[in-house]
């Protein structure tokens, strides 16, 4: 009776309100996502800015910070727990608002429908809550600056007790975590509503044609992704519950007894310290696989158009994906070696932990593997992802120690994770955001990004990341621990000047962001107009116009003859072929299906 | 522009790597009896890891020279030879042994801190972690310590550790200092206390880094081998003063730290 | 190796899919000689089947994450205090098991009332207002039993075993009322007569699942508490 073809199908809306705010159309809802996120890097990197000319000039004063917090800053000189909570928040903004937001949420939004050659959503009112959840948790995450003592400082792993017994902890530790704990625990709702509408919209909207197999590779990234989502932040949105009741209904989950803080015994008693541990990291872990899958996905994608040639083998990848989100799962402990759990529990997380690095691997030599013979065509988007490769080595490579207990007896909690983390998170995902930004744009507001400023913004990015991340290793071997406002310790004093450096280059690179920034606002008004496939690529949102229309495909359903990625061959149009041409080639050949 | 990528690729992990290669920047020098199964396993690690590194990143530069641009004389394109089986199964076989191995070794250097007991003549020493100073206990000449009172602690008191000597005869003879002392070549049981949220015990050169767990009172053994001033820094986040939380481990000829131990016993 | 694209099949355009089938859509790739695609009908899985369970996933490991929470909590202190469990949950059981008995009946009933002649006796609605009812009944009862804990002065904050018993209770409480918001968009749907049967379907899964978590939630309590 019903057409279950329009699952998702409404009419086109006339309002300003219903097209640009209130917007059931997920192309409007990823862009209000990028839009998002791309305010929240810059708060973020903005605090980073701030910590890292307290680290290298501790007594300097910041001129006008004063302005941002009285209390934290009298006479603009950082106090150490401003300093704390300004590194709060820029862990909390960039993981949650940035890394889950640009690469899963916007893209995502944006181009699954359009990948499966669906209208919309199969949820759109669900997606649209999405959105404005998440927004409201960034409004709430922002209103922690405004409480009289500030952002919680407990960095963003939030460990108990310093999370659970109060203000009596210090400053930013009274009001400042229960706004922390309610803004997360809103924005775990926001992302399992987009999970709601990314699974079905990919099981059951795909068009005629399209096979499971024969989904872009973006794609299958976001559909792992939304697996991974579904399952951890459904854990951290009770873990924050638990705390906000430990906090102001005084339980006792996470607090254990007999506490003395200045002074003062504290009532709780009984609470398990290191089951907050295990809550957060069970979702902390693979947290961090949601925020560099996505861009794993986007930057094969970008590589596979930019190489004129399919990956080597689409399966291996998406089957490696799938394998670091189900690791993801048991290697949390390594985040607590030394955390005073069982050690033979070490023993038993690090395995898995030295086993993730083989899909890792895989899919590294499977990306160099497939360069082998390419035609690469460089632009600013195919440089980001060749760089997105480099930077995920490091990463990796990094993580080698770290899986290792006895290794961490040494590296534990020092710089040496913070170049870890970074290189992956920080700059391997901001550069799959970057590639994906660049590729996509003329897609999602139909303009061109002028490309000299990108290959700068790139030149620039790329040697600075290095320059900034990668002397952290040294420092973490030398023994520097992190989250320090100053390095008062007697054997860290001669590291400040490498803190310097870092400072330094950090300035500069983070300087250079603000090419891009007005790259895309400067193209997204003047830019000249895009055509429909400017990248001569082959997937079907090459297929519509720059921007797309309301329902996307127009009136007619796309029916796909083959995987998206036909590139290397002779076609009518050159050595690509769309996915969605029954053209038969002239050499009658078209590349295997995957 | 390709080619520039690949040699700035190239130029970033050999300067990368120029600082490991010189040891410009290196873990202290170990001073521990447990110690060299650690170093050996981040000796081990690190030319697994440099290797993997510089080969990767040199031979992502190689292609990227080489595979750059069109070459309109080639009509289809060549796959890398083994094609995706033969990386799959490369990667399983070699980052398989490699990471299997070194599991397995690091078992042995993990357990040598924490699957073994301390010897019966282990000295006995109590840390306390509180907001945001390291306090010590020794046992005193009757080798018991007495109870902590959560209710008695006072920073303003200097009761740090809640003791009641007048109803504790363990606590009498209890010594309580804020630098710790152990004599060298002896092996120390230290039983860690958390007074008030997480905090965590690592000395570089010892080669011990264990976190403080409220409401769990753990226990570490270990034997330092050499003379000399160390610090004990906090590194788990514990609040503002966090950075400066931090305590002086001399490492004493049995003689000196006898005397030292004198010393203090008196100023208590 | 490159294989050689087959030719497409032809399709007769007058021969079109029986209702039901699955037809020329999903991930086949069949289509008509004469390139008129609104010719063949699409047939999709409804998506709200799938949605659901991705919600029920999601409800479950958060129900996991608690029962850790409790496991854990239990083994790191020996403040548990035994609580007994009022006995009125007892009988909101069965209320919600008679929600989920009625609702079955409603289901049974929609699909005749949809398709056939109007009949105001085979109403199904009615059998939807009282699952409504009796999912409101089991709140209310719920809420019963927090004030006779109350009465016997277990608070939040009392013991471990009083909070999680609050927390696990009200959290369940709380997804029920979410069930009740959904009932009401069922409703709103079957008035307007364009109730798909996925939708009650989807629906009917979440309240079952609601009365199978509750049953859960009560034996965990009552073994663990």
């Amino acid at each position: 009776m019903h057409d279950t073809a329009h699952a998702g199908a409404h009419h086109a809306p006339t309002s300003f309100i219903r097209k640009h705010v209130f917007s059931l159309d997920h192309k409007v809802i990823g862009k209000q996502y990028y839009g998002l996120g791309l305010v929240a890097v810059f708060i973020g990197m903005v605090l980073s800015w701030l910590m890292r000319i307290h680290l290298a000039w501790t007594n300097a004063p910041i001129p006008g910070l004063h302005l941002l917090s009285s209390a934290g800053a009298p006479g603009d000189v950082m106090t150490p727990e401003y300093y704390l909570q300004v590194m709060t928040m820029h862990a909390t903004f960039m993981v949650f608002f940035v890394l889950t937001v640009a690469p899963f949420a916007a893209f995502g939004n944006f181009f699954i429908p359009i990948h499966t050659g669906a209208e919309d959503m199969p949820f759109p009112h669900f997606n649209m809550m999405s959105f404005w959840t998440t927004f409201v948790a960034f409004c709430v995450m922002i209103l922690s600056f405004f409480v009289a003592d500030g952002p919680t400082l407990g960095g963003w792993t939030q460990y108990a007790p310093l999370s659970a017994v109060g203000k009596v902890a210090g400053p930013g530790q009274g009001a400042g975590v229960v706004i922390w704990a309610t803004s997360i625990a809103i924005f775990c709702v926001g992302q399992l509503f987009g999970s709601l509408n990314f699974i079905p919209n990919i099981l059951d909207l795909r068009c005629k044609g399209m096979s499971l197999w024969r989904l872009p590779l973006p794609t299958w990234a976001w559909f792992i992704t939304s697996c991974m989502g579904l399952t951890s932040f459904s854990v951290l949105m009770p873990a924050c519950i638990l705390l906000i009741l430990d906090h102001v209904a005084g339980t006792s989950f996470f607090v254990a007894s007999n506490l003395v803080i200045n002074d003062q015994l504290q009532p709780h008693s009984g609470g398990s310290t290191l089951l907050w541990q295990h809550l957060f990291w069970f979702f902390g872990h693979p947290e961090v696989y949601i925020a560099i899958v996505p861009g794993m996905g986007i930057v094969s994608h970008v590589l596979i158009t930019s190489m004129r040639k399919p990956m080597l083998s689409h399966r291996v990848l998406v089957y490696s994906m799938g394998a670091l989100a189900v690791l993801s799962y048991m290697v949390y402990g390594h985040h607590m070696f030394v955390s005073g759990m069982n050690p033979f529990s070490s023993v038993l997380f690090s395995f898995p932990t030295l086993m993730i690095t083989i899909p890792s691997t895989i899919i590294v030599l499977i990306w160099i593997g497939s360069l082998y013979g390419a035609k690469i065509r460089i632009t600013s988007a195919s440089l980001f992802a060749l760089g997105f490769i480099s930077l995920f080595i490091t990463g990796g490579v990094s993580g080698f120690f770290l899986a290792q207990p006895p290794i961490q007896i040494l590296l534990h909690a020092t710089y040496f994770v913070v170049a870890h983390f970074h290189f992956t998170m920080a700059i391997a995902a901001i550069f799959g955001i970057f590639s994906g930004t660049y590729f996509w744009f003329p897609k999602m507001w139909g303009r061109m990004m002028n490309e000299t400023l990108g290959r700068i913004h790139f030149w620039c990015t790329f040697v600075g990341v290095y320059a900034i991340f990668m002397p952290m290793h040294y420092l973490g071997l030398a023994g520097n621990v992190r989250r320090y406002s100053s390095f008062a310790p007697d054997y860290m004093q001669p590291l400040v000047p490498v803190h310097q450096f870092i400072t330094i280059a950090a300035l500069f690179t983070g300087a250079v962001q603000l090419i891009f920034l007005y790259n895309f606002f400067y193209s997204k008004f003047k830019g000249p107009i895009a055509p429909e496939n400017p990248w001569e690529a082959t997937s079907l949102e090459w297929t519509i116009p720059s921007p797309p229309p309301h329902n996307n495909f127009g009136d007619v359903h796309p029916v796909v003859y083959h995987d998206p990625y036909q590139y290397g061959v002779e076609s009518s149009t050159g050595d690509y072929l769309m996915q969605n041409s029954p053209e038969q080639l002239k050499s009658g050949v078209i590349n295997d299906e995957p | 522009m390709a080619k520039l990528f690949a040699v700035t690729l190239l130029i970033i992990a050999i300067v990368s790597a120029i600082p490991i290669i010189r040891n410009t920047w290196h873990p202290m020098e170990d001073i521990s009896a447990h110690g060299q199964a650690i170093d050996d396993q981040l000796s081990e690690t690190m030319w697994e890891a440099g290797i993997s590194f510089l080969a990767s990143q040199i031979i992502l530069a190689w292609f990227i020279w080489k595979f750059s641009g069109d070459r309109p004389g080639e009509k289809t394109q060549k796959k890398f030879p083994g094609g995706a089986k033969g990386l799959v199964i490369a990667a399983i076989v070699l980052v398989g042994i490699e990471v299997f191995a070194l599991g397995i070794f690091g078992v042995k250097a993990w357990g040598a801190i924490y699957f073994t007991q301390p010897g019966p003549d282990a000295l006995p020493i109590q840390v306390q972690a509180g907001q945001f100073a390291f306090y010590f206990r020794y046992p005193g000449p009757d080798g018991a310590l007495g109870p902590i009172h959560a209710d008695k602690i006072s920073e303003g008191n200097q009761n740090f550790f809640g003791l009641d000597p007048a109803n504790d005869v363990d606590s009498r003879d209890d010594i309580v200092t804020a630098e710790m002392a152990i004599p060298v070549n002896k092996e120390i049981r230290l039983l860690m206390h958390a007074k008030d949220v997480s905090h965590s015990f690592y000395v570089p050169a010892l080669r011990i880094h264990q976190d403080f767990v409220p409401g769990l009172d753990l226990q570490l053994h270990f034997t330092a081998t050499k003379v000399g001033r160390y610090e004990i820094v906090c590194s788990q986040l514990c609040g503002l003063g966090h950075y400066n939380m931090k305590a002086y481990l001399s490492v004493l000829s049995q003689q000196d730290y006898d005397d030292w131990l004198k010393k203090e016993a008196a100023m208590q | 190796m490159a294989t050689t694209i087959p030719a497409p099949p032809k399709v007769e355009p007058r021969r079109s899919p029986l209702p039901g089938s699955p037809g020329n859509g999903g991930f086949r790739n069949l289509v008509p000689s004469d390139g008129n695609l609104r010719a063949v009908r699409d047939h999709r899985p409804a998506p709200s089947k799938t949605g659901i369970w991705v919600v029920l996933a999601a409800i479950s490991m958060s129900f996991a994450a608690l029962t850790s929470a409790l496991v854990v909590r239990q083994g790191a202190s020996l403040d548990w205090h035994h609580l007994v469990l009022p006995r009125v949950l007892y009988f909101n059981t069965l209320l919600l098991l008679a929600s989920s008995f009625t609702l079955e009946l409603a289901r049974r009933r929609v699909a005749a009332f949809m398709g056939g002649p109007r009949d105001a006796s085979l109403n199904p609605s009615r059998w939807l207002y009282a699952t409504s009812f009796l999912g409101l009944c089991f709140v209310a009862g719920q809420y019963a039993a927090w004030l006779q804990l109350r009465a016997e002065g277990l608070y939040l904050a009392t013991n471990p075993n009083s909070s999680f018993f609050y927390v696990l209770t009200a959290i369940h409480a709380l997804h029920v009322l979410g069930g009740l918001v959904g009932m009401a968009h069922v409703l709103r749907k079957l008035g307007q007569g364009s109730l798909r049967r996925s939708t009650l379907d989807s629906f009917s899964y979440y309240w079952h699942f609601m009365g199978i978590l509750w049953v859960y939630l009560l034996l965990l309590l009552w073994i663990k508490l």
